[in-house]
């Protein structure tokens, strides 16, 4: 089948997508964006994290023929230009990134976090990314890009 | 790559009719379940109808009280309604406690209904299941049955329904709006889904090509003092070894009213029934410096319960009452080789969530 919806901004269609296969598959293997990664393939590390008509999903979950029409947003799509996104940055400057498998799903759901709670408690935090695992950091720098980031977010406005 | 075809429903009629005439062909709401399943080859489809876009995306009062919610309603709106929240708080608790936030943003009303037992064989093709395959045999009953049945069981499926929320629906005595081939009906929750039989491949009362459109919340004013627990093996994002929703109302200082469901004991959402009589007319001795006061909701959960000390008419402690009540509900419960454990935890989870509601009638009153 052919599926047409809008990525990070452009309106892009895709040929011979098997209806069963998944979102994530389609955006890494047929659209060159790597960025959400695939480990579980099962809704259990969030590492394939986007947005989808705004709210962040797990991609490996989502059928092809699900978001025809639709609008996803990739890791890919949150910098502005040249220039990270305010999350990114704090990711890197704090050391929140290893391996580096958990991060893109970890920004996307970050910056989904802080766009609608811009000065989240530390126990809002942890609710908000309960769904994405990450096995080399520990969590702890994790926590403070978040709160890094939310402190430039709010001290920007 | 097996042939499926996949279409987006227009008209529910129309859906009904594509998924009724076709045996390979399945509703597809959010996927989270469905997808999960093609890929592991539990669910084998030759057709998909969408039908998350149908004008099933509502939330709304229903005339005479109560909500009517819309079978596409996300998961992650219908906890943050306001007026799930105020009203019926158990709901939200549940739902919040599932899955994980980029799932509720997906999960559709009618799919987490629907969706299927998390049972590790079940999910594994390569293991005999007489819910996937049935007459292959049931490969839990002998073996890794730690997170499996204790009420309700039969000896050719021991799996337990996973949803959280179809426990907090089943207190609230929801109904489950369906279209079928027939036309239109209302099957009340507590009747929806099946115990296994000897027909595990079975979970709900629903026909091949029932398209579930709402669930309607009755108007429910106890259900504004509701709660929902749920114990597993970590803080966050697992399912639930044991899981109880309840609410309750406190006329006098007695119980007048109280419903009990369980989950994560059985083949569906365990109405408590026994627990919920038991409970009717117990005392409630609220003064400060007695058991009920000293229990918070937080409090950890300890095998065999904590001491009491008020005492009630009959000489028993409230304590001692819901414990009783929890043993009435339990008593036909039959535990395999590993998890013996689930029946002190559901009681004691049921006495916690039960003194947890008391403690905030007293403190409201
Ligand atoms: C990692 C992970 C953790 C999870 N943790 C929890 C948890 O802790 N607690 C919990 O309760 N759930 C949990 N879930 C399950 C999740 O809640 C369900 O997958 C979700 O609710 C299913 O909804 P859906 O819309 O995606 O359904 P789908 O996957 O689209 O469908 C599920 C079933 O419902 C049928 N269906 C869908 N819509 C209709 C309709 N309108 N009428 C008739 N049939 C229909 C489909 O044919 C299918 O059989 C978890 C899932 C994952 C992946
Ligand atoms: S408990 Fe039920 S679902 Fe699990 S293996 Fe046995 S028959 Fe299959
Ligand atoms: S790859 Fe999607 S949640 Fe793990
Ligand atoms: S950095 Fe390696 S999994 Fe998170």
């Amino acid at each position: 089948m052919r599926v047409t919806f809008t990525v990070n901004g452009s309106r892009e269609s895709v040929d011979d997508v098997w209806e069963g296969e998944s979102l994530l598959y389609v955006l890494r293997e047929r659209m060159g964006l790597p960025g959400a990664k695939n480990a579980c393939e099962q809704g259990e590390c969030g590492s394939c994290t986007v947005y989808l008509d705004g709210a962040p999903v797990c991609a490996c979950l989502v059928a092809a023929g699900q978001v025809e029409g639709r609008e996803v947003r990739t890791v890919e799509g949150l910098a502005d230009g040249g220039r990270l996104d305010p999350v990114q940055e704090a990711f890197v400057e704090c050391g929140a990134v290893q391996c580096g498998f958990c991060t893109p799903g970890l920004i996307v759901q970050t910056h989904a976090l802080l766009a609608r709670r811009p000065d989240p408690s530390d126990a809002e935090i942890r609710e908000a990314l309960a769904g994405n695992l990450c096995r080399c950091t520990g969590y702890e720098k994790i926590l403070d890009a978040v709160r890094l980031a939310a402190s430039r977010k709010t001290g920007a406005e | 790559m097996r042939p499926l075809e996949y279409r987006r429903a227009e008209d529910p009629r129309r859906a009904v009719t594509a998924v009724a005439g076709r045996p390979g062909a399945m509703f597809l709401g959010a996927g989270t379940n469905l997808v999960d399943h093609l890929k592991l080859g539990v669910a084998r489809p030759d057709l998909l109808v969408d039908v998350s876009h149908l004008p099933y995306d509502k939330i709304e009062p229903r005339p005479g009280g109560g909500l009517r919610i819309g079978a596409a309603v996300r998961n992650s709106d219908l906890a943050a309604h306001p007026l799930v929240r105020q009203h019926y708080p158990v709901l939200a608790q549940a739902l919040l406690s599932g899955a994980s936030p980029q799932l509720r943003n997906l999960a559709t009303t009618a799919g987490n209904l629907l969706q299927r037992t998390r049972c590790p064989y079940f999910q594994d093709v390569t293991t005999p299941c007489n819910k996937r395959e049935p007459g292959t045999g049931c490969s839990a009953l002998e073996g890794y049955n730690r997170e499996h049945a204790v009420l309700g069981a039969s000896e050719h499926c021991v799996a337990v329904h996973p949803s959280d929320m179809a426990v907090a629906l089943t207190v609230l005595d929801a109904e489950v709006r369906v279209l079928g081939s027939g036309g239109e009906r209302t099957i009340p929750i507590t009747e929806l889904y099946r115990l296994p039989g000897d027909r595990p491949d079975r979970d709900t009362v629903l026909k091949h090509g029932d398209l579930i459109t709402a669930v309607d919340l009755p108007g429910l004013p106890m259900a504004a003092h509701s709660a929902y627990r749920k114990v597993r093996e970590r803080a966050s994002y697992a399912f639930a070894l044991v899981s109880v929703a309840a609410a309750v109302q406190v006329r006098d200082g007695a119980i007048t009213d109280a419903r009990v469901a369980f989950g994560g004991l059985a083949h569906k959402p365990w109405r408590a029934y026994r627990a919920e009589e038991a409970l009717r007319g117990v005392r409630v001795s609220a003064a400060p410096g007695d058991t009920l006061a000293e229990a918070t909701t937080a409090a950890p959960i300890a095998a065999g319960g904590a001491a009491s000390t008020g005492e009630n008419a009959g000489g028993t402690s409230t304590v001692e009452d819901l414990r009783a009540a929890a043993d009435a509900e339990l008593a036909d419960a039959r535990p395999l080789a590993h998890n013996a454990f689930k029946i002190p935890m559901a009681r004691n989870t049921f006495v916690a969530v039960l003194r947890g509601l008391l403690r905030e009638e007293g403190a409201t009153r």
